[in-house]
């Protein structure tokens, strides 16, 4: 990751969250003074921490904490368990902490003053560590604890100019006001760079926003992107700048049906594409997914299989009696599983984490089963962001994604899934279908990116056999098979 | 540099303990200036022969500020007597500099 823009006229200085300097190509604006604003536990103390501890471990740039809020003792133990070890960069004179404390009720004032002795003790801290990242939060308790608001205002207007000649990159955060950024109104002088951070809580699931309301010079990403804070800190989650230029593999995988792979020209689905499964309950969508998994597995791939309905060991049961054997791959560390409850943590930290274990495992397939169990309580169009996110991380890593979805068995097409359905690249529908007082399993297969493909619907059969598809004819559908030679498979 | 003013010697009486005042300056400027000056004033006045005023110039010493909390120029800080108290500004409001001292009778 480039750690300057191309705009000559503007430096950056990369900020280390991850995800962060993405979004803003590059990282905040050096030397310059960027406001990050939010309400209470939005988590921006966390972010100009983060700022300037990446800053130090990562590139060697000492830092000033000045904090208006908490004590030292504090912070240090606060941030511990978000990995950030505070205490070994004061050691290692990477870091200095000054606590300002500003009481009201303990301040008489008598006179005309101004605030040199904040300037006097931020200039020895910077001095003393030769910081260049600093962080000032809150600078807006100073209005609560001082009543001449006039002097205060041309103070912080001196000292915001102070830090650019300073030549130190600043985060100075504010508390979120009804009606203008912040309560005392710090963005009139801080306009460089403001970043606006939100925390909601949408159906008893706490969801992150991050969102660059300014960044003068350069330009940014303008949404709202979702970030997570975790143990590792902070990561922002954005759709992907990288835009469609993913490699495009020829190669194709089967999908560990005979008959599906004959139906398919070429044998299976393209290496590194994504594929949706679509059925109402019952019609054997994870039996697919499972046994695509499995066949990955038998060609010595590895498959990451994530489950948001059934635990490991009600798949693996459930499957055996298909005749697939999930606990061999397993125990052979060929199929790792990944089963949790959806509504567990919200859409952007399943996210993360997902694709944190893609990247710890680096399977070669990877199955959600199913992804409708995430769209409960979600937005449809945070949903949408999120699998574009999921695809796009699959695709630039060339690892085929099988993703499985609950669907209304009345609906005369899948209603939400139109939308994830224009995103990936094959779509097999399955459809329980009533022929002569019997239930028949069918499969259609909608849509296949780049691979022409047959047109018409075959029976799903799930004998001791293993899978299979049968012949039109067989399952009383009237329209005409279009291979020749098609085999004849005896129920 | 510090300085130590006082006029310890005189007809200071057993129940007043020696008043210790720190005032807290950013070099020569004319609001310190007149802070010490109206300090002294009021001294003279209310607290005769039990008082030190010790003047601490953070351009001198910046890493003092912290200690006392001081983040206003001029700042003047009762050590003693307890409890602590803190006046910013040059101290020419007279009656708040009191009040915020705690000399006046009630």
């Amino acid at each position: 990751m480039p750690a300057t823009t191309a705009t000559p006229s503007l430096r950056k200085t990369p900020s280390g969250i991850r995800g962060l300097d993405e979004i803003t190509g590059g990282g905040l604006p050096a030397g310059r003074p960027t406001l990050v604003c939010g309400g209470p536990g939005c988590g921006k103390t966390l972010f100009g921490i983060e700022f300037l501890v990446r800053g130090a471990l990562d590139h060697g740039e000492p830092a000033v904490l000045m904090t208006f809020e908490e004590r030292v003792e504090d912070l240090v133990e606060n941030t511990r368990a978000l990995g950030f070890d505070l205490d070994d960069l004061i050691r290692r004179k990477l870091l200095a902490i000054d606590y300002v404390k500003v009481e009201r009720s303990e301040i008489q004032e008598t006179g005309e003053y101004d605030l040199e002795a904040l300037f006097v003790r931020l200039n020895y801290a910077i001095d003393s560590t030769g910081a260049k990242r600093v962080l000032l939060d809150t600078i807006e308790s100073l209005f609560a604890g001082l009543s001449n608001e006039t002097l205060l205002r041309s103070e912080l207007r001196r000292l915001f100019l102070w830090l650019k000649e300073k030549g130190v990159t600043a985060v100075v955060t504010g508390e979120r006001g009804s009606g203008s950024l912040t309560r005392n109104g710090l963005e009139e002088y801080i306009s460089d760079c403001v970043i606006l951070l939100d925390h909601r809580v949408t159906e008893q699931v706490s969801t992150r926003r991050l969102r660059i309301v300014k960044y003068r010079g350069s330009t940014h990403g303008t949404n709202e992107y979702p970030f997570v804070i975790d143990r590792d800190g902070i990561t922002v989650v954005p759709i992907t700048s990288a835009g469609l230029a993913h490699p495009a593999p020829k190669e194709r995988v089967s999908t560990g049906i005979a008959h599906l792979d004959a139906m398919l020209p070429g044998g299976g689905y393209y290496r590194g594409s994504t594929v949706l499964i679509t059925g109402s309950a019952g019609t054997g969508k994870t039996s697919l997914a499972a046994r695509f998994a499995e066949a990955a597995c038998e060609r010595g791939e590895r498959a990451l299989y994530f489950a948001f309905e059934e635990s490991r060991d009600q798949l693996t049961r459930n499957m055996a009696s298909l005749g697939l054997d999930l606990e061999r791959h397993a125990k052979s560390g060929k199929l790792v599983f990944s089963c949790s409850r959806p509504t567990l943590v919200g859409l952007e930290a399943h996210l993360s984490g997902m694709m944190r274990q893609v990247d710890a495992v680096k399977p070669a397939v990877v199955v959600v089963d199913p992804i409708s169990s995430l769209l409960t309580g979600s937005e449809t169009v945070a949903v949408q962001a999120m699998l574009i996110r999921l695809v796009d991380h699959m695709k630039t890593q060339q690892i085929t994604l099988l993703m499985t979805s609950l669907v209304d068995a009345h609906a005369a097409l899948p209603g939400t899934e139109t939308s994830i359905s224009s995103i990936v690249d094959g779509w097999i529908a399955l459809r329980d279908v009533e022929t002569e007082g019997e239930r028949k399993r069918m499969l259609y297969v909608l849509k296949v990116r780049g691979v022409g493909h047959s047109r018409h619907a075959r029976e799903l059969d799930f004998g001791d056999g293993g899978i299979r598809l049968l012949d039109t004819a067989r399952a009383g559908v009237s329209t005409p098979p279009r291979r020749a030679g098609s085999k004849r498979a005896r129920k | 540099m510090t300085l130590r003013l006082g006029d310890a010697g005189g007809n200071g009486t057993a129940t007043h303990a020696t008043w210790n005042l720190r005032l807290y300056v950013a070099g020569q400027s004319p609001r310190s200036l007149a802070a010490f000056a109206n300090l002294k004033r009021l001294c003279e006045t209310h607290l005769k022969g039990r008082y030190t005023i010790e003047v601490v110039d953070l351009l001198q010493h910046p890493q003092l500020a912290e200690g006392d909390q001081i983040i206003a120029i001029p700042t003047l800080v009762r050590k003693l007597p307890e409890p602590m108290k803190k006046i910013i500004g040059d101290l020419s409001n007279q009656e708040k500099t009191l009040v915020g001292l705690d000399l006046i009778e009630r």
